[in-house]
């Protein structure tokens, strides 16, 4: 069995006294790639703002290659190699789109993505490189979001919503290339409220309902009427 | 004559006001921090500047290589120490904070250096002027003053739009979150955001210093120019703080030149304007 790198203990979120999440436990190995499913407002996004150090935890509710990484900085996680492609691309509108690319690799960690990769991988991206990000369409947005995650050359990607306001054609191209994008030993948690897409590309999934995990399993096994009851808490 | 000579004397002393706004207009356009203190900060400047030349021997522009970094040091020091701490969703605190700061700052200016104005001497530089036909002269000092001034903001701008330090600087302005998941520390970058304001007041204090007099209670009156010049000229736009900075300085000159009593009123005048009609500033780059 491969080594875990992510692991998530008894995780509570809190915004201001509304507790969000609920003693969540969850891990992803070493090229693992896991589904977070739910409804909105059921704590998914929540959950990677707590991995990624937007949202304070305690001790030892996250740890990154048995390390506790609960109390590091947002920029601080980064660096470890932990990137997201947040929900709704959120670029820098004052970025050109090779700047957004650039500035995703500010942490400096070696490895195989670098601008040339990208534009290999969305080569729009290359024509279009110094226009500013917002003039592109929402697939391509989502095509740079995804690249400047891909810039920090990290171990585990966090995807929050990589469908959400995307033509049906786009999020079907996206999903065609994320296996190319996750390979190699790099981990991902894919957060989605599309349960067929997710489950197309996962290796487990877990179902948050209401901040508490309602589902877990592998997806090859995990059968539509045990997500379709703990989706809807039915 | 004497309205040309106005003009392009005006338009010199907005290069002076450009200075004392740049580093108000990179603050807030970074983390849309205003600094109530900036004014007194530039006094403490034009004080360090004097104490660098009185007690080293220093020509007071060559003071420069001492005040500037020492002001940028100060600036780092207190973003990390204390402002980055007031910042937030609620836009009080820093004001709170910052105007504390003033209160200390001419206090402490009072305690040291008495309330006795006080002017760098800058030698014959300061007298030197060119004459370009009649009796319109140009002085060396004004021009010296303007130059730097063009030289900083283009600079400042070059920094902004061409540099890893400024593409840093846009992305944390644009979204603090996501600037923070990209492995840039947000303390940090606001604080040499701050590093890099308080370096440009640092010549701003100096020129401040050489070419009038100042106490320590001069520094809210240069917070009001740099103010009106990053208004008039619009928010987050550099070259157009520059701009600002000279419509104030020609309106403080032509109202000078109508009564010598109408100098500040005409600026505040031509400020309102601008304020009433468009109130985002001529050329804004940013929202408030």
């Amino acid at each position: 069995m491969a080594d875990p790198f992510l692991t998530v203990n008894d995780l509570t979120a809190y915004y201001g006294d509304f507790q969000a999440l609920f003693g969540i436990t969850l891990h992803v190995d070493a090229g693992e790639v896991v589904a977070v499913i739910g409804a909105n407002g059921a704590g998914k996004s929540t959950l990677m703002r707590s991995i990624t150090g937007l949202l304070s935890n305690g001790p030892d509710m996250v740890c990154w290659k048995g390390r506790n990484i609960g109390h590091l900085r947002a920029d601080q996680i980064a660096q470890l190699g932990i990137a997201m492609v947040p929900e709704g691309r959120q670029l820098f509108p004052s970025l050109s789109v090779e700047e957004n690319l650039i500035i995703g690799g500010q942490a400096g960690r070696k490895g195989p993505w670098n601008l040339e990769e990208i534009f290999k991988l969305f080569p729009i991206l290359e024509e279009r490189r110094k226009v500013p990000s917002t003039a592109l369409s929402g697939g391509q947005q989502q095509m740079v979001a995804i690249g400047r995650a891909l810039m920090s050359n990290p171990d585990i990607l966090l995807f929050d919503e990589i469908s959400l306001g995307l033509a049906p054609i786009i999020v079907k191209s996206i999903y065609e290339i994320l296996p190319s994008i996750i390979g190699g030993g790099t981990s991902a948690i894919i957060v989605e409220q599309d349960i067929a897409k997710a489950l197309s590309v996962s290796d487990r999934i877990y179902c948050l309902q209401e901040g508490r995990i309602a589902l877990e399993g592998p997806a090859a096994t995990v059968t539509r009427e045990a997500i379709s009851a703990a989706y809807f808490g039915i | 004559m004497d309205w040309i000579n106005s003009i392009v004397q005006g338009v010199l002393l907005g290069g002076l006001y450009a200075l004392f706004a740049a580093g108000l207009s990179l603050i807030f356009g970074v983390m849309r921090l205003v600094n109530i203190a900036h004014g007194d900060f530039i006094v403490l400047a034009a004080y360090l500047g004097l104490t660098v030349a009185t007690t080293v021997g220093l020509h007071p522009l060559v003071a420069l290589v001492i005040v500037v970094p020492v002001m940028g040091l100060i600036g780092y020091v207190l973003q990390r120490g204390v402002l980055n701490h007031t910042l937030g969703d609620d836009i009080l605190p820093p004001l709170l904070v910052t105007f504390g700061l003033s209160v200390i700052l001419q206090n402490g200016l009072l305690e040291i250096y008495s309330a006795d104005p006080q002017k760098m001497n800058a030698g014959a530089l300061e007298t030197a002027s060119m004459n370009l036909g009649g009796n319109l002269n140009i002085g060396w000092l004004p021009l010296l003053m303007f130059a730097v001034s063009v030289a900083t903001i283009a600079g400042l701008q070059w920094l902004f739009y061409r540099s890893a330090l400024g593409r840093a600087f846009r992305a944390t302005s644009d979204n603090q979150d996501i600037a923070q998941l990209m492995g840039l520390n947000k303390a940090h970058v606001f604080g040499l955001a701050m590093a890099l304001s308080l370096a440009v007041v640092g010549i701003a204090g100096l020129f401040l210093g050489i070419r009038t007099s100042f106490d320590p209670s001069a520094g809210p009156g240069r917070l009001i120019f740099g103010f009106e010049a990053v208004i008039i000229g619009g928010l987050g736009n550099l070259w157009g703080t520059l701009a600002g900075g000279i419509i104030l300085g020609i309106s403080q000159n032509i109202g000078a030149q109508l009564n010598p009593g109408w100098q500040l009123l005409a600026g505040h005048l031509a400020f309102l304007l601008v304020l009433a009609f468009r109130p985002r500033g001529l050329f804004p780059r940013i929202d408030g």
